[in-house]
C-alpha cells in the first residue's frame, strides 16, 4: 500500500465487494438448494389450478418456502390481473 | 480400516490434484500406507505430477473391468514405499465408472492401506460425483477468488446430499478448507479475499493455507510432488495440513505479507 492508497477505506476495496458478493448469491443458492424437490411440480400444478379459474401468467405466481427454527412456511402470491 | 478423503472443488485448476499428491505423498512420508487414486478418467494428470508418467501399464478402468488386478495397475512410488497411485485411464470417459466397481476397488484397497485418496476431476458430473460418493473426509480446495468460493459451497452442497454417509444418514463427511494459491500481500492490499472472508462464507473448518509460489510450478515441471521441498514455502505449508488432517495442532504460517521497508511502502513498490 502506498501513501497514495493510505487514505482509502478498506471498505471499498475489491475483496469486501467480492465478499459482499459471494455472501448474497452464496446465501441464495443454499436456499434454492434446501427447497424440497416437490417444490417446483407443485408450484406448477399449483398454477394449474388457479389457471382453470383466472387467466394468469406463470410469473405472477410466486411460491416460496421458508425456514425458521421451529417450522417452515409456504408462501402462495399470486398477483391477480387488473380488472378490465 | 482405511479412510478415504476425496479431494475436491468443483472449479477446474485450482489445485485438486496439486493437493492429492502433497498430502498423500505427506502422509506416506509420515509412515501410513498411503494410495491415490486419480478419478479424472480421459483426463488422467495425477501420474504427471508424481513422475510416474511413463511406468502407467494398466489403470482404473481396466482393474474396473477385470482386465487387470489392483497390483498390475497400483504403481510404488520411486520416493515413498509407503505410497501408490492408482492411475486414471486416458482413452475411456466418466461413463466407465460405475458405482459396484468403485466400491469393489476401494473396499480391496482398504484391506491394505490406510489412507485412500480420491483426486476428484472438476465439476460436479458424474466424475466429481463417484469421487467424493465413498467418502469418509473431503479436502475442498479453494482459491481466494468469487467463482471458485462458490463452486467450492456448490460441492459442499453435494457432500451433503449425494454423499454415501448423506444418504444413510450416517456420521456425515467430515469436511476441510484448504486455501490455495494465497497472496498475504494481495490480502494486505484489500485486492484478494482473506482467509477470514472465505471461512466466514463457507463455514467449514480450516485445514490450512498454502501460498502462492513459484515452487508449485517447478514440482509439477520436474514431477515431484511439492511436499518433497523441504525449502519451499508451499511444502513446508503442505506438511503443516497434513500435521492437522492427523489431528496435531499447528499454527499457520505463510499467511503474513513480507515487511517491507519504510521507503518501499511510501512509494508502493513491491
Amino acid at each position: 500500500m502506498s501513501i497514495f492508497d493510505y487514505f482509502r477505506s478498506k471498505k471499498n476495496s475489491s475483496a469486501s465487494l467480492a465478499k459482499e458478493r459471494l455472501q448474497v448469491i452464496v446465501a441464495h443458492e443454499r436456499g434454492i438448494r434446501q427447497q424440497p424437490e416437490y417444490l417446483p411440480k407443485m408450484q406448477q400444478e399449483i398454477i394449474e389450478v388457479i389457471k382453470k379459474y383466472i387467466s394468469i401468467d406463470n410469473d405472477q405466481v410466486k411460491v416460496t418456502l421458508d425456514n425458521s427454527d421451529h417450522c417452515s412456511i409456504l408462501e402462495l402470491n399470486v398477483t391477480l390481473p387488473d380488472k378490465g | 480400516m482405511a479412510e478415504i478423503i476425496v479431494v475436491t472443488s468443483g472449479k477446474g485448476g485450482v489445485g485438486k490434484t496439486t493437493t492429492s499428491a502433497a498430502i498423500g505423498s505427506g502422509l506416506a512420508i509420515r509412515g501410513h500406507r498411503t494410495v491415490i487414486i486419480d478419478f479424472d478418467v480421459g483426463l488422467r494428470n495425477l501420474d504427471l505430477i508424481m513422475g510416474c508418467e511413463r511406468r502407467v501399464v494398466y489403470d482404473f478402468v481396466n482393474v474396473l473391468n477385470k482386465e487387470a488386478n489392483l497390483n498390475q495397475a497400483l504403481i510404488k512410488d520411486k520416493r515413498n514405499d509407503n505410497l501408490f497411485i492408482l492411475p486414471a485411464s486416458q482413452t475411456r470417459d466418466k461413463d466407465a465408472l460405475t458405482q459396484e466397481g468403485v466400491q469393489a476397488i476401494l473396499s480391496e484397497l482398504a484391506e491394505t492401506f490406510d489412507y485412500i485418496i480420491c483426486d476428484s476431476p472438476a465439476g460436479i458430473e458424474k466424475g466429481a460425483q463417484m469421487a467424493l460418493y465413498y467418502a469418509d473426509q473431503a479436502i475442498v480446495v479453494t482459491n481466494p477468488e468469487v467463482s471458485s468460493v462458490r463452486d467450492s459451497d456448490r460441492i459442499l452442497g453435494i457432500l451433503q446430499s449425494k454423499s454415501l454417509r448423506a444418504e444413510t444418514a450416517a456420521e456425515p463427511v467430515k469436511e476441510h478448507l484448504l486455501l490455495t494459491r494465497y497472496n498475504p500481500q494481495r490480502v494486505e492490499e484489500g485486492e484478494m479475499l482473506s482467509i477470514a472472508d472465505v471461512e466466514d462464507i463457507l463455514a467449514i473448518p480450516l485445514l490450512g493455507v498454502i501460498p502462492e509460489s513459484e515452487a508449485v510450478l517447478k514440482a509439477s515441471n520436474q514431477g515431484e510432488p511439492v511436499i518433497f521441498d523441504e525449502s519451499a514455502d508451499a511444502g513446508q505449508a503442505y506438511s503443516d495440513a497434513v500435521a492437522r488432517l492427523l489431528g496435531e495442532s499447528v499454527a499457520l504460517r505463510f499467511v503474513e505479507a513480507g515487511k517491507k521497508g519504510f521507503l518501499k511502502r511510501l512509494l508502493g513498490a513491491n
